[in-house]
């Protein structure tokens, strides 16, 4: 190869004569927010087309599934929407429920709604203030994170842990909510709605957001039921399916809130049903904890449960009798070591996760392990739909889009 | 009208007759097994028809049964109806030799990375679908992992007896 030719790009033929670009959104992009890669076709500022792939961060949960005790598969759920890990804990822990027949008590039922009502608040804030990012808007995205902070300092008083909550077992929780954490609730309840204000007045009615937002990336409430939408983005186009109301799970039916829905379907209306879900959890937190106060004053014996007596096989006993009764060391053994079996039996349960429908496809053949564990993951549904969301659009738009529909690689890939 | 399991079970049995089998209300949700080469024609049929209505693919996905002997990959689909609220599960059995089953994305769009994972860990071919390639795992790879067949750790260890964690020799 010559000297001037090795100055010159070798390029195929198709790629010079062709009209379009070529963009290479991703996979590791600032703008994406996870592992996205998307190869775009743009004309000028156009999208032409675009190809999304996904897998680059694949850990085969459903295969390791296969292989876990059911207790081990808890921190698997937490992987999926990290954003929100309590609801993925919780609706696997509902799923093995289900599949054993054990009701949990009312007072149970309620600190599982306060904590995933909690972790929808966190999911919509970090979804709804990265769309302001997105759009040049970084103060709302800061301001909130505090608050998020408060969230996860919730968490941590409950479980020990933030992100990966791996909260709960089977039956209830591992331990009851200290007083710290009541106390951390309250201080949430008491100081986020005057923040949430704040951040509503930041975006909502700014023209530059709403120039921005309106009519971007809009979807159809006929295309999205045909792409499998389900959650905040399927309401934001119009159709009014929450799992919360439609099959009511963990006592969801004694709480009484509003389900938002939109109308274009585009980024704006994606981010107004969002805020309006988070005020609504605002008040199923606020009702939750009303409600077991309420039945702790009128039965004190009440502040002492937290998981169902019915579930006792299956819940690892507390530590200090681990070390201090034999029976209870015996069950801590075998629990750990999974030789509780499960009877054989196929179960779907789904919950209304931050972003959709997360469903639990379960099969036991009433071994130690599941048989087959499929998780429905509402990412991995709607995300197929975002080549045609985006197409004539702006790049720009691209990437709110691409952020409005809360996609979280975690769950895209499993 | 509220839709019942036995209304459904009704209709699709007016419909299709013995042909659809194995009929469970396991908690509550009808299932039942139709034949792999009418799968198109019940998930049509669901569609279309005004009282059933099962207009939203909720899930599709695979198990492998490797003692169920020229039946020995299942494709289960779970439809919704969104007026109703109402679920069934379907299941379509296929050989493994011969794993063929007509693709449902002409239907519903939700379906198309369904069957690509499908296609991708139990290596189901979904015919007539437009871009039936690898999803999650990368484009070389040779197996289907979620096949029982294919081994959570590697076999050659010797150091870890799998007899005393997962599934032992189950699988």
């Amino acid at each position: 190869m010559s000297e001037q030719e090795h100055q010159n790009i070798q390029l195929a033929d198709e790629a010079i004569n062709k009209q379009t670009t070529t963009l290479n959104l991703g996979p590791t992009h600032p703008a994406t927010h996870g592992i996205f890669e998307n190869i775009l076709e743009i004309d000028g500022e156009r999208v032409y087309s675009a190809k999304q792939t996904c897998g680059y961060i694949h850990r085969a949960f459903e295969k390791i599934a296969e292989r876990r005790p059911y207790y081990q598969v808890t921190p698997l759920t937490d992987r999926l929407n990290y954003c929100s890990a309590p609801i993925n804990n919780m609706g696997w822990h509902m799923t093995i429920e289900k599949l054993l027949g054990i009701k949990t008590p009312k007072r149970v039922d309620y600190m599982r709604v306060l904590v995933m009502e909690l972790a929808r608040i966190a999911d919509h804030l970090i979804c709804n203030s990265v769309v302001g990012v997105d759009t040049g808007a970084l103060t709302a995205f800061t301001y909130v994170f505090q608050w998020r902070e408060l969230i996860y300092e919730i968490y941590e008083e409950i479980c020990g842990s933030r992100l990966t909550t791996n909260m709960g077992r089977v039956g209830g929780f591992e331990r009851n909510f200290t007083d710290v954490a009541w106390q951390k609730i309250d201080k949430f309840i008491e100081g986020f709605p005057a923040v949430m204000k704040e951040f509503e007045d930041l975006l909502t009615r700014n023209r530059i957001f709403m120039d921005r937002c309106i009519g971007a990336g809009p979807i159809s409430a006929e295309r999205a039921l045909n792409y499998g939408f389900t959650g905040p983005n399927l309401r934001a186009a119009g159709v009014d399916y929450d799992v919360r109301v439609a099959h009511p799970y963990s006592s969801y039916e004694d709480f009484d809130f509003k389900i938002p829905t939109g109308t274009t379907g585009d980024v704006y209306d994606r981010y107004l049903v969002r805020n309006i879900e988070i005020w609504e959890s605002l008040s199923i937190v606020k009702q939750a904890v009303e409600k077991i106060q309420q039945l702790e004053k009128d039965d004190p014996t009440q502040k002492d449960v937290f998981y169902a007596e019915e579930a006792d096989k299956y819940h690892l006993p507390p530590k200090e009798d681990v070390y201090t009764k034999m029976e209870a060391l015996i069950y801590h053994f075998k629990m750990v070591m999974g030789e509780i079996d499960v009877l054989p039996g196929e179960v779907y349960h789904s919950v209304e996760g931050a972003n959709g429908e997360l469903g639990f496809y379960l099969i036991s053949d009433g071994g130690r392990c599941a048989y087959r564990l499929h998780f429905r993951r509402p990412c991995f549904i709607y995300y197929q739909a975002f080549p045609e969301i985006i197409q004539g659009g702006l790049l720009s738009d691209a990437i709110i889009a691409l952020s409005s529909l809360n996609v979280i690689a975690g769950e895209l890939d499993a | 009208m509220a839709l019942t399991n036995e209304i459904v079970k009704k209709r699709l049995t007016d419909k299709f007759g013995e042909s659809l089998t194995e009929w469970e209300e396991q908690y509550g949700l009808l299932t039942c097994t139709m034949p792999a080469d009418i799968n198109m024609q019940v998930l049509q049929f669901l569609h279309d028809d005004d009282e059933l209505a099962f207009r939203f693919m909720t899930d599709l996905t695979g198990v492998h049964y490797p003692d169920r002997k020229g039946e020995e990959l299942c494709v289960v689909y779970h439809m919704y109806n969104m007026v109703a609220g109402f679920r069934i599960r379907l299941k379509a059995y296929v050989p493994v030799e011969q794993p063929d089953i007509q693709s449902s994305v002409e239907l519903f769009s939700a379906a198309n990375w369904m069957e690509r994972e499908t296609y991708d860990f139990f290596g189901v071919n979904f015919v007539g679908h437009p871009d039936l390639r690898r999803i999650l795992n990368v484009d070389e790879m040779e197996h289907f992992p979620m096949r029982k067949e294919f081994p959570m750790e590697d076999p050659t260890r010797t150091d870890k007896d799998d007899e005393m964690f997962g599934r032992g020799d189950a699988f």
